[in-house]
Formats: C-alpha cells, structure tokens, sequence
C-alpha cells in the first residue's frame, strides 16, 4: 500500500495568536513494504503528520492519497482507512480502557463491523502474536505490568489487520530487553505480511539498525530523506535541529578527524567492526 | 560482633547530639533541631534489608498472590555521590526508589534517611526535604501556570520567607540554566525544558539528595542531553547527592558508582567501568552496554589490542589511535 503526502500544510489555531505551522508544505512518497523512520526534535511535527497520514487530522492544503485515493475527498471511507493505516500512539497503554484484555483488543476490529466471530478469532491471533500469556486474556489490563500493557495495547492495533502500521515511540519507556521485543515484532510483521511501517523514534541507535529510509523534520518542514548512512553523514546540520548521529557514527567521526582513514558509511555495531578491523 | 558495632555507633549519635545542644542552642532556640544536620558522619542513605511486597487482589478484594519487588536490599549511599540504579522494566528500581524519601515504606527491614528512620512520622517533613523526587512524565509534574511560581511551590508550601523563597526560585532556575523562562508558561516549554523546571522545583526545596525516576524516557535527545548536563552539574558545582535511575546505559557512565537490580535484588555493583565489562551478564538481565562499549567489546574479541570497560566515544576513538600507531611502529 502506498502513501503520497502532498504538498500538506497544517496550521494550529489559525486565525488567533497562537497560530502556529505544525507542517510547512510536505511532500513524499512511501512505497509499498518500506521501513520508514521519522525523525526530529520534540515539536518538528511528526506526530501531526502521522495523524494526518490515516486522516485524523485534516491538512489546511494539500493532501494525502493512500493506494492512489485521495483520502480527505468527500465520500471517502476514512473507517476503513483506519483499519488499513494502524496508528499506535505514544504510551498506547494509557488508552486502554476495557474491563478485560480480550475485550479491548476486540474493540478495533469490531469497530470495523466485523462479524463477532472474526473480531474474536483477530484479537486471539493478535494477542498470541504479541506473545501475551493465555492466562492474562480475562484479567483486567490494569493489572498487568507496563510491559505487558503496551503488547495489549499493540495488539488492540494489530487485529485489525493494518496493511501500513504507524508506530509512535514504541520504545519509550521500556528497557533494553522490551525495545529488542518490539523490534523483533515489527521485523516479523514485515516478514510474514508485508506490512509498510513508519516508525517515529527519538533513538539514531536504533533506526540505524533498523530502517531503511530516514524521514527528517524540523520545523514542521521535511529536511532531509534518504537511506540512514546518507542521512547521518549531515552530523553538523543534525545538531544544529537538536537531533544526533548513532553512537557508532559519533567515534568513526571522532576517528576521522584524528586522521585515520575509516568511512563515515558505518553506522550499526557491526558495520563498525568491519571497517575498523580493516585497518589491522 | 554487630550489635556492639550499633551500640557504639549510638554513644556517638548521643554525644554529638549533646554537643550540638549545647554550643548551637541560640540559632535552634524556638525550632526543633532537624537531625540530619547533627548525623553528617554518618550515610546519607542507608537502608538496611529493605523488603517491599505488593498484594494483588482480584476484583472481589481477596488476595491472589504477593509479588516481592524488593528483596533485602543493602546500600548507602554518602553524601555528594552519584548513584545510578539500572533494572530492566519490574526489577523494583522505582519501587526502590520510593522508599528513599518515604512514598513508599519497607515491609521488612529499615530505611534511613539522614540518620532518620523513614517509618518514624515525625520526621516525614524533614526526610521528604532532605530528598526531592523527580519522575518520568514532566506533565505530571508541573503545576503552576508560570515557570516561577511552579518553582516558588515546594518553599511556599514549607513555609519559607517570602524574600528567601525568590532567591531560592532564582538560584533553582540559574542552576539548571532555566532562568531566563521565568516568565513562561509551562504548557509551552519543551519536554527537557519541563523536565529542567521539575527539577528547580525541587531544588527550590534545598534537599541534599535528589532521586530522579527515569528523568529522561519521554524525551528526545536534546531534551535528554539538557536533563543529563543540568543532573551533572548539580552534583559537581553544589554537591547534590544524584541516585539517577534509568534504562539508558549511555546516561550511567557519568555516575560515581552503579547498582543493578534484577527481580527486587542488587546483583551487581561497582564503577561504570567494572559493570559495563560484563557484556554478557548484564544481557543476562534484560540489560544492554552503551553501543560504544559493545563495540570496544566485540574489538576486543577478535583481538584488537584495548583496554577493558571503555564508556565514551572519546575514550574509544583514542584508544584505536594509540593501538593503530603502536601496530604501524611494529610493522616496520
């Protein structure tokens, strides 16, 4: 499934005095089973333009066509949209809100006017797919731990079987081991259906091992795109938008102005060791 | 053997407590002596086997099962240090954490708090000013509706003078580089500017020892990096005690001395550099090294010529310059 933003603008407020640009003319092209990090600082506007991707909010001008259609045109089907475009927001476990479990997982789906039987076989699927144990289906979800409320709340998304799924800090909050599990997750949602994601992330560690294409706002403008290692080579101008490089990038950098001779391209551990090792 | 090591320890308390009677009478005449001034020899913190455990009930209230999050834990902590509790998510480093200025109280064992027992009531105020509180979500945190008053909150409540309280307000605001917003409205500040603001608040307060619960997680890398420099400097310029609890290995290096906590125990403690030489037991524990230390680990491995434990990508690229130049010398 594919997604072209066009030349979307979006303006808070307008017409008061806190009138503010969230987007400044936006423009790109997602294709079909790509892995897309948005980056840029707190503010830049990637949440705004997650929003706007699966027609939660509607651009000023411009305007976004998902499979070729144009999604904010009168007589649209936006419900099903939703269902095609999963969104899964910052702390997803804040909006859980059912008695039990299964119950919230089967909220999405059902919303779909999907026939009870296949809303309840999705939600069984998405819980076993987040690696929920069986005894917590029927527990209410405010007793779980906070990770176990965040794979609820990804399932709650997951079941309705999302061709593109949006996914906003999946990671904030959890230690080494739950970031690993998400990313493990999300490589086997590729894997197995082909799912489109646009991962927002706050971490250059992780979407230099993980994405292929970087997404840079700052100032609700879109500055940069391209492949990581071309995208992080701009050290000085990421900086300069309260951004960073990974870690690795940060010591080859460090190396170079030392004057050894090791290429900038090396962005993950492994990358690294490669071309450090090269010089022995 | 240990109970004369506490009886001795309590002759000391008396006579320094009879001592300060005597010779400080005049300033303390018409308020109770606050005892943390008089125990400055002894740990600012120090809890010894503290347990803690939560009952779960189903939703009739009957008792389903205890989870013990916190297991006989043993540490001080002295005063000016900086301390950084690791733990993957459910360790009980939070749970830990509130004991140190009395949210929380231990089930088993005691906490002490400048020498004040936190179970003890009376002294509730003087533990909970001696250590400030500094959580994850900066919303949460924030109440006034301009960053001044939101600092001036924490004096005002403890009943400060009002000229003192704006010169601690100024003083908190300086000291976390965030004076010059003093006029703003939270709501529009950026998350590590929030996070900054929490912290002058609680600055405000002039505790000795402030614990900060994952100060950073919700914050983008800038934020993080003004959090983490604002943290650093307290500790260095005003010798403020830092317990800094974190899932951010990056953010530990700069710590005096770190604890991990696995399953409500401390399994491991010691410098930055002794702990993060333990690549593998650490991903034992659902925890990871910064990506700088894995990759000087894996270096290592295939036999490059490095030191141990290295934290900072500066120490790193040095390091490869020295070995690389020692290899090329050795080549001809």
């Amino acid at each position: 499934m594919s997604v072209i933003a066009d030349h979307l603008n979006y303006i808070y407020s307008a017409g008061t005095a806190y009138e503010h640009k969230a987007l400044d003319d936006v423009s790109f092209k997602i294709e079909d089973g790509e892995y897309v990090a948005l980056l840029g600082q707190t503010g830049s506007g990637k949440s705004t333009l997650a929003q706007h991707l699966n027609g939660l909010l509607k651009p000023s001008s411009g305007t976004v066509y998902v499979d070729g259609e144009d999604i904010f045109e009168k007589g649209y089907d936006l419900k099903a949209l939703r269902g095609k475009i999963g969104l899964v927001f910052q702390y997803p476990e804040y909006q859980l809100f059912e008695e039990d479990v299964f119950t919230d997982v089967c909220f999405g789906p059902k919303n779909l006017g999907l026939e009870r039987s296949e809303v309840e076989l999705r939600a069984y699927e998405a819980l076993k797919l987040v690696g929920l144990k069986d005894e917590a289906f029927f527990q209410s979800p405010f007793d779980l731990s906070g990770g176990e409320k965040r794979r609820v709340a990804l399932a709650g998304v997951l079941a309705m079987k999302p061709e593109v799924l949006i996914l906003d800090e999946p990671t904030a909050g959890l230690d080494p081991g739950g970031r690993e599990w998400i990313f493990e997750l999300i490589d086997r949602l590729r894997a197995e259906q082909g799912i489109t994601v646009i991962l927002i992330s706050h971490s250059m560690d992780d979407v230099a091992e993980h994405a292929d294409r970087l997404l840079v706002m700052n100032g609700g403008s879109l500055v940069m795109d391209g492949r990581p290692r071309e995208v992080f080579s701009y050290y000085k101008e990421l900086m300069q938008m309260g951004l960073d490089i990974p870690q690795v990038s940060r010591v080859m950098y460090l190396l170079r102005e030392n004057g050894v001779n090791v290429s900038m391209d090396a962005i993950t551990v492994k990358e690294a060791l490669g071309e450090i090792l090269r010089l022995f | 053997m240990k109970e004369t090591g506490d009886r001795r320890q309590g002759t000391v308390l008396c006579l320094l407590f009879v001592y300060h009677k005597k010779y400080s009478f005049k300033e303390t005449e018409n308020r109770p002596l606050s005892p943390h001034l008089i125990l400055k020899s002894m740990s600012l913190i120090k809890t010894d086997k503290v347990s803690y455990e939560y009952i779960r009930r189903d939703k009739d209230g009957a008792v389903e099962g205890i989870n013990k999050a916190v297991d006989e834990i043993d540490l001080s902590v002295e005063k000016g240090d900086f301390i950084a509790i690791l733990g993957a998510n459910g360790s009980g480093k939070s749970t830990l954490a509130k004991h140190f200025n009395a949210l929380l109280y231990p089930v088993g064992g005691t906490v002490f708090v400048g020498g004040m027992d936190t179970r003890d009531e009376e002294h509730l105020w003087d533990i909970r000013q001696t250590t400030g509180m500094v959580f994850q979500n900066p919303d949460n945190q924030i109440i006034g509706t301009v960053v001044e008053e939101d600092v001036a909150f924490g004096p005002e409540n403890m009943g400060v003078k009002s000229r003192d309280i704006w010169e601690r307000v100024i003083r908190s605001l300086k000291s976390v580089d965030m004076f010059e917003y003093r006029k703003h409205s939270p709501s529009r500040l950026s998350g590590g500017q929030k996070q900054r603001v929490a912290i002058a608040g609680v600055l405000a307060m002039q505790p000795e020892c402030i614990v900060l619960d994952e100060p950073t997680a919700m914050l983008d890398p800038m934020g993080r990096k003004e959090v983490i420099a604002s943290i650093r400097e307290l500790n260095k310029t005003f010798g403020i005690t830092i317990i800094l609890i974190t899932h951010y290995m990056e953010e530990a290096v700069h710590a005096d001395k770190v604890y991990i906590m696995d399953k409500g125990r401390i399994v491991m403690q010691g410098t930055p550099k002794q702990i993060f030489t333990n690549v593998e037991e650490l991903r034992g524990v659902g925890l990871s090294v910064p990506k700088v230390t894995e990759l000087a680990f894996e270096l290592r491995r295939r036999g490059v010529d490095l030191p141990e434990g290295i934290l900072t990508e500066t120490e790193l690229a040095n390091e490869l310059c020295r070995t690389l130049s020692e290899a090329k010398h050795r080549k001809f």
